[in-house]
């Protein structure tokens, strides 16, 4: 690691005044202590958030809930609340890391995880995330881990997280204090930048913003909810595909249909377009086929991840049919009930 | 820039012993407890979080030493193999692994015995893992539930079936003596 400064942060006022384009923010550091490491990342100072009070708590907010952001996945996974009435939340949580990183991990760090993309990890390598300008090597290298949607020219890396695939599908917003003191609300589209030219660039927050909470809607209820990951091991991988759902039925229509979709975009990706495809429809496989069709029309592919394709539009139709109940429900798809 | 800044000084309560340190910034807590106060059961395996040799409890829950800065856990209570037991009187999960040969080299022992002891905390507080087929209930202790909660501990010698019958001999034993 190179040399840095470290700082405990007593409050966040005293945070945001030690924050700039050369400090970083740690919480649970599980990703950012491993990027040192590679000095892949080389804050000069870092900010420890730990020990503020009160952004470790997850409380009612209006009919949702408000999840502080120092609260560890492991915590959140296991809230019963949670497990409840937002059962995809605790499903794409446990679907990552390990044990041991889950209990470090926190809701914040989470969401602004870097990409595991292996050229941005190797800098012996021209990386446009790491190193604006050089190059991608991705492009003609090993693609396994890429994606295919929200890529660019300059970047075809994916991100990484379960989790913000959960908070994806269930419109999660994320509540950022300004270095003024006010605070603002981005849902997850907001938050995420796309590629395009500056892939190093990947959210639209200030080097003095303090995300303090992930707010969560009300329940979707009843409803049945889905998260599915497909990686090369059955535990502590990152996801080749992942696919997350809420799901309502009435009087065998599709009533509500929201998907997210982790491992094959630049972000966790939700298209519109697929969901509409399905509200108001009679649940069919074809009708599964033909969204995962539409999903991936607008994808780009390298030979090293073209598999991706298929397998999205296999797992899409494999979790439409278990939430729409054309299918037996397997581990991973959970009934919501009314919110009595 | 520094070649280095000035060592910080932090307090850790280690094993029940409270331990003041002069670290660099970058020193990790598990460089803390090898190379400072000498406590070498905890291993370096990748360094990087993805072996498990390195786990340690604090404040009661695992996490990797490795991926971890020393100075962040001011006034943590910290639990290494170390203060799990002793050769002279072995916890129940250290003598389990010796009983059921839950190990080949050793080199991941430690952080096995440590995880395995956090398991069957997190199982008795009613966590959740990726396979446990119904959410709102406490999960079964089985073997596939075992296998998931323990990936994040890697045996090169492949000693796993070893060390799965361990976990499993002490989760009985505590499952028999609670009833």
């Amino acid at each position: 690691m190179r040399p840095f400064d470290y700082h405990r942060a007593t409050d966040l006022d005293d945070a945001s005044g030690h924050l700039n384009a050369s400090t970083q923010i740690i919480a649970g550091g599980t990703n950012l202590l491993d990027l040192m490491k590679l000095q892949v990342m080389t804050p000069q100072q870092l900010v420890d958030i730990n020990r503020i009070d009160g952004l470790d708590r997850i409380e009612p907010e209006g009919e949702g809930l408000r999840i502080g952001a120092l609260v560890p996945n492991s915590d959140l996974a296991g809230d019963e609340r949670i497990r409840r009435n937002y059962p995809v939340l605790s499903r794409a949580l446990l679907a990552g890391a390990s044990g041991q990183l889950r209990n470090k991990a926190t809701t914040g760090g989470n969401l602004l995880q870097r990409t595991r993309c292996p050229y941005f990890y190797e800098t012996a390598m021209p990386c446009n995330k790491r190193d604006p300008g050089t190059g991608c090597a991705a492009r003609g290298g090993a693609t396994r881990m890429n994606a295919v949607l929200g890529v660019s020219e300059h970047c075809i890396a994916a991100h990484p997280s379960d989790m913000a695939v959960g908070m994806r599908v269930l419109g999660a917003e994320v509540e950022i204090r300004r270095a003024d003191g006010s605070h603002t609300r981005k849902t997850l589209d907001e938050l995420y930048s796309l590629p395009g030219e500056r892939p190093d660039i990947e959210t639209t927050l200030s080097p003095d913003d303090i995300i303090t909470a992930v707010i969560l809607p009300a329940p979707v209820a009843p409803s049945v909810q889905s998260y599915r990951k497909v990686r090369d091991r059955a535990s502590y991988a990152f996801a080749l595909v992942s696919v997350a759902a809420v799901v309502q039925v009435e009087g065998g229509k599709i009533t509500r249909a929201d998907l997210a979709f982790g491992g094959i975009a630049s972000r966790p990706w939700r298209d519109p377009a697929v969901e509409a495809m399905l509200v108001g429809e009679t649940p069919s496989i074809d009708l599964f086929r033909a969204a995962g069709k539409r999903l991936v029309a607008a994808a780009e592919t390298q030979p090293g991840n073209a598999f991706k394709l298929p397998m999205v539009r296999r797992t899409l139709a494999g979790v439409l049919a278990e939430a729409t109940g054309l299918s037996e429900p397997t581990t991973g798809t959970d009934n919501v009930g009314e919110i009595a | 820039m520094a070649e280095r800044n000035p060592p910080q000084s932090v307090t850790l309560n280690v094993n029940g012993t409270s331990e003041t340190l002069e670290v660099d910034t970058r020193v990790t807590l598990l460089d803390a407890l090898r190379d400072h106060l000498n406590l070498t059961g905890t291993k370096k395996g990748c360094d990087h979080g993805q072996c498990g040799a390195c786990t340690v409890m604090v404040n009661g829950r695992r996490i990797n030493s490795c991926l971890t800065l020393a100075v962040m856990h001011e006034g943590d209570e910290i639990t290494t193999i170390e203060g799990i037991g002793t050769p002279e009187a072995p916890s129940d999960m250290q003598r389990a692994f010796v009983t059921c040969d839950g190990f080949q080299c050793g080199y991941c022992t430690p952080g096995q015995v440590m995880s395995g002891t956090a398991v069957l905390e997190e199982f008795r507080q009613g966590w959740p893992s990726h396979v446990s087929k119904d959410l709102t209930g406490n999960a079964d202790f089985n073997d596939e539930e075992l296998a998931e909660r323990m990936s994040g501990n890697l045996c090169r010698c492949s000693a796993y079936p070893g060390i799965r019958q361990a976990i499993t001999s002490v989760a009985t034993k505590t499952k028999e003596a609670a009833e």
